[in-house]
């Protein structure tokens, strides 16, 4: 069984889904898809462990050889990613029982755990893969099944939220297949390994940087770059609770890899930095989203959605290593993909409990909550102090990588510049904290009582592996520094 | 239109043809221009033919929507279940050469295979797609009678 690991961690999800279908029992899909989600990451793990061991591991869907066939490759980086999306969707499948049964109308339930499988589905699928196309159709797997779940949230303007990712996604999903489309025109082949090859020589082309910029700018679309963003804050606030965590914790990493994927193996790193100023564009992209989106998410009064601009922020610190163009600039990018998934999902998770509780997450709602619900809430600090990157926290840790990057460079106003917008979190994580804690709770409300343990548990073993990957960096670092390596030393 | 004698008629003799024409594409997709997606939507096509003539009600006593649902998912699985199937005979998932004793046999019998699970899902989808809208009419008209305001900000 072991030779097929690649493709089983792909089709378990996939094969789960329409079976799901097919029972629509509520609590029957709930088990399938938390055994699947498990299994998912005990594959993803041990791929990982493979491909750190070894090099990469290949399969080849139906033996068709590489260049023709579509290629399944896990290497150090995409092993990487693909354990940060497993595990996410393991913390949130358990977690997933009681807030979706509150949340969603009967009927809706199972259909809900089939759009979830297909999402993961997608999502793994698209970082798995070998093939450029391969990866579009998986996108389409993943951004389908999300605009469904999105649309399923309980007030209507959930609706209108999916509906506008849905026109937003759909723009980038086409750009990234027209990039793609002009790939395969130059070379003829769409293999990534293969395109990598065929493109050495084709540098100068003019064709090849149009397509550059299509794949860019559609996977930028879809990561939410700071002015392709708007889409994001409304989508994660109106969704389901555990779509938020799962999509918060995911969507947008799997985009950032796609982006790192294509500008280091498929085009390279000479043609992505050296020939073009995509560097510093990336840089004023990242900080200017870092800066308006933080500032942003400090007026909002809607948790759910001061979170989701919180995230926009935090795409700009990813892509703010990524901008440095050097190994250790994308280890702290990619170390903070990983970090980010763990507090974001965790911020939303307490959120979560929360709107369990007391429907709604508004922070006049949220008064004094702090002392009806203690645990719920001393998670969310514990990750608030994660995203603003205080010590012996894992949002530190990338904080710190950054802030070294941007010190290697010699950009000391960068620098400077990543210390005063963690400030900034501190502001909005304090309204929160504020709200509710020193807070009287609003006159008309009674008292609600903690969120159930199944709730609790998923949230605190978020909560502790964000004060474990704070204290024991080792795991994290080095497996984030052995991915960036590999990616820049594919192009030396 | 159930009223109209010609459109009846003309409806019921061309909806077994449209049926047969679906299953030539389907099967004969491997030789000729053609397969699952084609196919699909052929079928369904007939059967909305029938179902804008004799009405949904009709319609949906052939193919109650609960069975198209169904369909979906049933498609989708035997589409990968003829990979795994590939992989429990010794191949890799959606390996078709090892579904038959010669590798040639094999491939043909799992294009032919996934296909029909193709066919199956497409036809399903579009079925249930027509279901949808053309339910939403008595959904509207049940809303209107309630008289819900139309931009009320309400919980659905």
């Amino acid at each position: 069984m072991g030779e097929h690991l690649p493709i089983l961690q792909v089709i378990l999800p996939l094969i789960a889904a329409p079976v799901c279908l097919l029972i629509r029992h509520g609590t029957v899909c709930w088990l399938i898809t938390t055994l699947v989600s498990w299994l998912c990451l005990a594959i993803a793990v041990l791929l990982l462990l493979q491909a750190l061991d070894g090099g990469a591991v290949r399969y080849q869907l139906g033996s068709w050889v590489a260049p023709w066939g579509i290629e399944y490759v896990v290497d150090r980086l995409n092993g990487f990613i693909l354990v940060i999306v497993a595990a996410i969707g393991a913390v949130v499948a358990p977690y997933a029982l009681r807030s979706v049964a509150e949340e969603l109308p009967e009927r809706q339930i199972g259909l809900f755990y089939v759009m979830y499988l297909l999402c993961l589905s997608g999502l793994l699928g698209i970082t798995i893969t070998g093939d450029a196309f391969n990866v579009f159709v998986f996108l389409e797997i993943s951004s389908l099944s999300s605009y469904a779940l999105i649309s399923m949230g309980r007030h209507r303007k959930a609706l209108h939220a999916a509906y506008q990712y849905l026109v937003m996604g759909t723009i980038g999903a086409t750009f990234f297949l027209l990039g793609v489309g002009l790939l395969y025109l130059m070379t003829g082949t769409l293999n990534m390994a293969d395109l990598a090859e065929q493109l050495k020589p084709l540098a100068g082309s003019r064709i090849v940087l149009a397509a550059f910029g299509f794949i860019v700018v559609g996977m930028g679309l879809k990561l939410a770059v700071f002015p392709l963003h708007l889409w994001l804050p409304n989508a994660y606030a109106h969704a389901p609770s555990a779509v938020s965590v799962f999509l918060a914790g995911t969507a947008t990493k799997v985009s950032l890899y796609v982006v790192l994927r294509f500008i280091f193996t498929v085009f390279g790193f000479e043609f992505s930095f050296a020939g073009q100023p995509f560097g510093p564009a990336l840089l004023i992209l990242a900080i200017a989203g870092v800066v308006v989106c933080s500032l942003v998410a400090i007026y909002q009064d809607d948790v759910k959605r001061l979170l989701a601009w919180s995230s926009v922020a935090q795409i700009g610190y990813m892509l703010l290593g990524l901008s440095f163009a050097t190994a250790l600039g994308l280890q702290a990018g990619l170390l903070h993909i990983f970090n980010h998934a763990l507090m974001k999902a965790g911020l939303f998770l307490a959120m979560g409990c929360v709107f369990l509780r007391l429907g709604s997450c508004r922070l006049e709602a949220i008064a004094g909550v702090g002392r009806q619900m203690p645990w719920t809430m001393t998670g969310f600090l514990l990750c608030g102090l994660s995203l603003i990157g205080v010590p012996l926290t894992a949002g530190f840790v990338s904080k710190w990588y950054l802030v070294l990057a941007a010190l290697e460079k010699g950009w000391w106003p960068v620098a400077a510049l990543i210390v005063l917008t963690s400030l900034l979190a501190v502001v909005y994580i304090w309204k929160v904290v504020e709200a509710a804690w020193f807070r009287d709770p609003p006159g008309t409300a009674g008292r609600v009582g903690e969120a159930p343990l199944v709730m609790l548990v998923p949230l605190w073993i978020v909560v502790a592996a964000n004060v474990w990957f704070g204290f024991e960096t080792s795991g994290s670092v080095d497996v984030a520094k052995a991915a960036a390596l590999a990616l820049m030393g594919a192009v030396e | 239109m159930i009223e109209h004698v010609v459109l009846r008629v003309i409806a019921r003799l061309l909806a077994p043809f449209i049926v047969l024409f679906a299953l030539y594409v389907q099967f004969h997709g491997d030789f000729g221009p053609g397969g699952g997606f084609q196919a699909g939507v052929i079928f369904a096509s007939a059967f909305i033919l029938f179902a804008l003539i004799y009405g949904i009600e009709h319609a949906r006593q052939i193919v109650p929507p609960a069975v198209a649902q169904a369909g979906i998912g049933l498609g989708v699985l035997i589409y990968a279940g003829t990979g795994v199937a590939g992989m429990l005979l010794g191949g890799r998932y959606l390996d078709y050469s090892v579904l038959a004793d010669d590798a040639g046999h094999g491939q043909h019998y799992g294009i032919l295979i996934v296909e029909f699970g193709v066919g199956v899902t497409v036809a399903a989808v579009m079925i249930t797609v027509f279901f949808t809208f053309a339910g939403r009419r008595g959904v509207l008209e049940a809303r209107e009678d309630t008289a819900v305001p139309p931009d009320g900000d309400e919980e659905r």
